[in-house]
Formats: C-alpha cells, sequence, structure tokens
C-alpha cells in the first residue's frame, strides 16, 4: 500500500461515513453539515488523484454553493435546533432501494475496472489545460446536451415560480 | 516566474513564511480598524479615536483586550456545537486563502532562494474562491445556531448574498485567465508585466499589461462583488444594525465575536489582496516607480504591493463613508439582472476578440460583425421599458421652501394590494348573490 492508497482508502471511509449519517441524523441542519463533509473528502480523493482542478470545483460548486442553497432552503421554511420526531420515513423500501443501488453501482464498477491497474505516475496531472481539452474535444456533445439540461430545467423552475403565467392562461 | 519555483523551501523557511503571514493578518486587522475609524471620523467632520497612544493607534488594541475578557455568552436555544464551530470556520477560511496571494518576487532568505509567496497551485486562484465560499459556512451557521430571529434572517440574507455575489465574482476573473492563459497567482503577475501588442485595423500599438486597463469592465464588476461578497457598506445587509440589531453575530460575545470579527477584516484584505494581484500588476512597481531598474527587485515589491492594498482598503472605507445601504431586492436585482449578464456578454467579446487576433486575415471583418452583434445586445439590454419621469410644471415648494410632505397624502395602493381587493370583492359578491337566490 503507498500513500496515495492509504489516503484515498480513508478519506473514501470518511465520505461513506458521513453519507451515512446524512440518511440516520435526526436533526436536518446536522443532515446538511454532514453532506459537507462527505462531499469534502470526496474533493480529497480528487485531490490524492491529481485532479487540482476538477477537486476546487466540486468544493467551490458543491461544498460552497449547492449545500448552502440546501440550507438556505431549509432555513427559509423551518430549521428547528435540535432532534425533530417528524422526520421519520417508511425505513425498509428506502434501504432496500438505496442499497440496491449502491451495491449494483459498485458492482458494475468493480466488474469494470477488476484488476486494471493505473500508476499515478504516467497519468497527466488533471489540469485546466488538459481537462479542457477532453471537454471540448471527446466529450464536446455530452457537455452540451447537459447544458441545454441544465437551462431547461432553469427555465421550469421559473416557470413553476412564477404563478402569474399560469393564471394568465386560465384567463385567455 | 514559474511553478517550478514553489515547493523546494526547507521546512523552517515555510514556517517562517507562515508565521509572517499570520502576524501580518493579525496586526493589520487592527491597524486597519483603527485606520477605519480615524478615516469615517474625517469623512464625518469628527476626529475618531485619538485618546490611547499616538493618533489613538492603541485603540484597537485596548478593544482587543477588552473583547478577550468579556463574559463568553452561550444561548439557551442554541445548538452548542454547531455555535461554537461557526467562528472558527469563519476565521479559518479567511486566513487560510492567503497561502496563495504572492507579496513578491524570488528573493534570497538566509542564503535560501524563494518566492514571497507561502505556495502556489495551478489553480490558485479557484483555492482562494473556495476558501470564501467556504467562509459563508461560518456565517450561516453561526446564524442559525444562536437560536434567535435576527440572526437567523442575517444568515439566511448572508447566504443568498454570498452565492449570488460570487458568481459574479467568479465570472469576473473567467476574462483573466483568457488573457493570462493560467490560474496560478504569481503566473497572472507574470502576465501583466509585459506590455502586449495590439492590431486593431492594420494599426499596431502596445498596451499596458493591467488587467484594470486591458479589461476595464471585469475591473469594475470585480471590485463591485468583492464588496458584496465581504459583506461590508454599502451591502452589510446581513448586519445591518438598523434592521437586524447585529445580524448574524447578535449572540456572539467575547472571544467567538472576536473572530467574526477577524474574518471580515482577513477577508477584506484577501479581496483586495486578489483584486491587487488579478487587475492592478500585483506587486509589480507602478508606472513612473517601475522607470526605476531595481523597482521589481529583492524586497521593495513588498512596499508596492502594501501601498496598492491600502489604497484599496481606503476604497472600502471611502464607499461605507459615502454609501446608503441598499434595500435587498435592489441588491439582488443588480447582481442578477445586470452585473452577471454584462459580464457573460463581455467575457463572449474577449473571447471573440481573441480569437480573431489569433487569425491572420479578416481581423476587420470579425470586429465589424463582432460590432454589429454587440450593437444589437446593446439595444436589447438596454432598450427602455419604464416610462419617463416627467418632471412636475410647478416646482414643489413646500411649506417655507422645506420640503414636506402634503397633509392630505394619499398612497396609491400597489399592484399586488389591488389584485387582492379585487379577488375579496368579487367572492363577497357571489356570496350575497346565493343568499339572494335562497331567499
Amino acid at each position: 500500500m503507498t500513500v496515495t492508497d492509504v489516503l484515498v482508502c480513508a478519506l473514501g471511509a470518511v465520505s461513506l461515513g458521513a453519507a451515512i449519517r446524512v440518511v440516520t441524523t435526526n436533526q436536518i441542519v446536522r443532515a446538511g453539515l454532514w453532506l459537507v463533509v462527505a462531499l469534502g473528502a470526496l474533493a480529497g480523493v480528487y485531490l490524492v488523484l491529481t485532479a487540482e482542478l476538477l477537486a476546487w470545483v466540486q468544493v467551490l460548486i458543491y461544498v460552497g454553493a449547492v449545500v448552502v442553497l440546501m440550507l438556505f432552503a431549509v432555513m427559509l421554511t423551518r430549521a428547528p435546533i435540535g432532534r425533530s420526531d417528524d422526520l421519520d420515513r417508511p425505513r425498509l423500501p428506502a434501504i432496500l432501494v438505496g442499497g440496491g443501488a449502491g451495491l449494483g453501482l459498485a458492482a458494475v464498477l468493480a466488474d469494470a475496472y477488476r484488476w486494471s491497474y493505473i500508476g499515478l505516475s504516467g497519468v497527466e496531472p488533471g489540469n485546466a489545460e488538459a481537462l479542457g481539452r477532453e471537454v471540448f474535444t471527446g466529450w464536446a456533445l455530452p457537455f452540451e446536451v447537459l447544458s441545454v439540461l441544465l437551462l431547461a430545467a432553469l427555465v421550469g423552475a421559473i416557470a413553476i415560480s412564477r404563478p402569474e403565467v399560469g393564471e394568465r392562461r386560465e384567463e385567455s | 516566474m514559474s511553478l517550478d519555483m514553489f515547493g523546494h523551501d526547507p521546512w523552517w523557511l515555510i514556517l517562517i513564511k507562515i508565521l509572517v503571514v499570520f502576524v501580518f493578518l493579525i496586526v493589520s486587522t487592527i491597524l486597519v480598524i483603527w485606520f477605519e475609524r480615524r478615516v469615517v471620523g474625517r469623512m464625518q467632520h469628527r476626529p475618531g479615536p485619538n485618546r490611547h497612544g499616538p493618533f489613538g493607534l492603541l485603540q484597537s488594541v485596548a478593544d482587543a483586550l477588552k473583547l478577550a475578557l468579556k463574559e463568553d455568552i452561550m444561548p439557551t436555544l442554541a445548538d452548542k456545537a454547531v455555535y461554537f464551530i461557526a467562528p472558527i470556520i469563519s476565521a479559518m477560511c479567511a486566513i487560510t486563502a492567503w497561502a496563495v496571494i504572492p507579496f513578491g518576487p524570488e528573493v534570497s532568505i538566509f542564503g535560501h532562494k524563494t518566492a514571497l509567496q507561502i505556495t502556489d497551485l495551478p489553480v490558485a486562484v479557484l483555492v482562494v474562491l473556495a476558501c470564501s465560499g467556504l467562509g459563508v459556512y461560518g456565517i450561516v451557521l453561526g446564524g442559525w445556531a444562536s437560536g434567535s430571529t435576527y440572526p437567523l434572517l442575517g444568515a439566511l440574507r448572508s447566504a443568498a448574498q454570498v452565492i449570488s455575489y460570487e458568481v459574479a465574482l467568479g465570472l469576473s476573473i473567467v476574462a483573466v485567465f483568457m488573457l493570462s492563459g493560467t490560474m496560478s497567482t504569481s503566473g497572472i503577475v507574470a502576465s501583466q508585466a509585459e506590455n502586449p501588442a495590439v492590431n486593431i485595423f492594420g494599426l499596431e500599438f502596445n498596451v499596458p499589461g493591467w488587467y484594470a486597463i486591458l479589461l476595464f469592465p471585469s475591473f469594475v464588476i470585480f471590485v463591485i462583488s468583492m464588496v458584496g461578497e465581504t459583506n461590508r457598506a454599502p451591502f452589510d445587509l446581513p448586519e445591518a444594525e438598523s434592521e437586524l440589531v447585529g445580524g448574524f453575530h447578535t449572540e456572539y460575545s467575547s472571544l467567538k465575536f472576536a473572530m467574526f470579527f477577524l474574518a471580515e477584516y482577513i477577508n477584506m484584505f484577501t479581496v483586495s489582496a486578489m483584486c491587487t494581484t488579478l487587475f492592478l500588476g500585483g506587486w509589480r512597481a507602478p508606472w513612473p516607480i517601475s522607470i526605476w531598474g531595481a523597482a521589481n527587485t529583492g524586497f521593495w515589491p513588498l512596499l508596492w504591493f502594501m501601498g496598492k492594498l491600502v489604497l484599496l482598503m481606503f476604497f472600502f472605507v471611502w464607499l461605507r463613508g459615502t454609501m446608503p445601504r441598499l434595500r435587498y431586492d435592489q441588491f439582488m436585482r443588480l447582481g442578477w439582472k445586470v452585473l452577471i449578464p454584462l459580464n457573460l456578454v463581455w467575457i463572449l467579446v474577449v473571447a471573440g476578440i481573441r480569437v480573431s487576433s489569433e487569425q491572420e486575415a479578416g481581423t476587420a471583418k470579425t470586429l465589424i460583425i463582432g460590432g454589429v452583434i454587440l450593437l444589437a445586445v446593446g439595444v436589447i439590454f438596454f432598450y427602455p421599458r419604464r416610462k419617463q419621469y416627467q418632471a412636475p410644471a410647478v416646482a414643489d415648494l413646500g411649506v417655507g421652501g422645506f420640503p414636506v410632505p402634503p397633509l392630505d397624502l394619499k398612497v396609491p395602493p400597489s399592484p399586488r394590494t389591488k389584485k387582492i381587493a379585487a379577488s375579496r370583492e368579487a367572492t363577497g359578491v357571489s356570496a350575497s348573490t346565493t343568499t339572494e337566490e335562497e331567499g
């Protein structure tokens, strides 16, 4: 085991543990904070694997913006300090669906990369130049499709949150 | 200058650098609080603190000691752990960002050649942005964990504000990345040293290398959004003292409060240092001084860097002394509807100019096509939708020359109230008709 292996395993364990706490904790804001820990540990994994740009973008966007927005939404509606007992949910179906999906994905990944080994020394570091070249040459179409998807989601969110658009349609 | 310079320092040199930067941040926080109070005092025709020490310099030291000796209050309703961690997150993120700020060129310290910068990364600017993005957790969690209404409102405002203005801030830096071709802070400083040649309509001339001049719109947007990002007046809505008592830190006292205070001032230094590095040539000497050959060698650049930093801090204080606080919706409108679209258009323009300058032929053609598109965008963007204000024919002189509201002032109802009233009347009418039919 090299230092890289140990770090990846440790960060992965932190990420997994924090992710489990996200769904088991009874305090809704604390769940958001555990999500921060999970995503941060994932950024650490990227950093260990020399994908610097990806790691910092992960911190910047997921930790710095997405989870803050989620906390914002939670606090805007209700954010009790301490336990909330009404966070109960039917446990068994959730465990079945979540565990099944997780195990299935893990099995597929483990099967795909079973004995393949890529040395870190031979890999080009994931800096901005390399990532940009990949995205805008090999992955240009998926990239554009994703951006159209996001744009559609954005327009949809605006349309839903503006009640007068629907009202006008009813009148005419 | 290249990234190869970094990562070869002996451990004691790294330790010295970190210690010096840390002490610099703490001491300059104390000095800047004094500076701000004195300057704001001057602007308001009063002397400001002038009792303790020469020019009142020791006032902030006395305040800091007093703050440390105050009682540390833990509100009963607080979420204890989060309440405790929040100021630590705030201060830690603020200080971490300084790891990649370049203070000067390569110098020799105790026989070791080393750069005046703790470290640098190929994505160093993103690290600073990430630190300021994480710093918002301190404010949001501090406000929430206090278990009180005003802090919670301050936290909510802060979350919305920092996210909105971080988008504008990040986009304004994109143009700098495009011109300099690097994201490392030392690389960006180095790329502003040369005077690039620009070819427009066959005329070729050298332009100054500072991105504040080359990318003026980006610079303006960065300056506006850096004030929004640091929660300073006129954008200090998270702690608007006339509305929210003290905002997110209302319930905090003693050293925890001091940490929030420290974080706020260090964040101001951070964005000022970023502004200097990205747009104002970093530690390089400004034009008249740069004629002197030795201006950019040895420890001299520290002086230019500090000079630019102090000027920007003065700008912050000047804003605070001059501008009234924005209303919340105006502030959000400025961020989302003005700064971000302008920024996107400007990035397109910069990209277009770069592509056209890389092609040998047809530069003029691309410029004309681009100009026409820009004009169309400008017309769409600034198309007047509002009714123009018409000045009244007879000037209102008021009572005895003083502008006072008339005694029979009637405020017209807002469109929303009108709509609600109309719907109520409609239901009322329908209800009355049904009763008549029954009767």
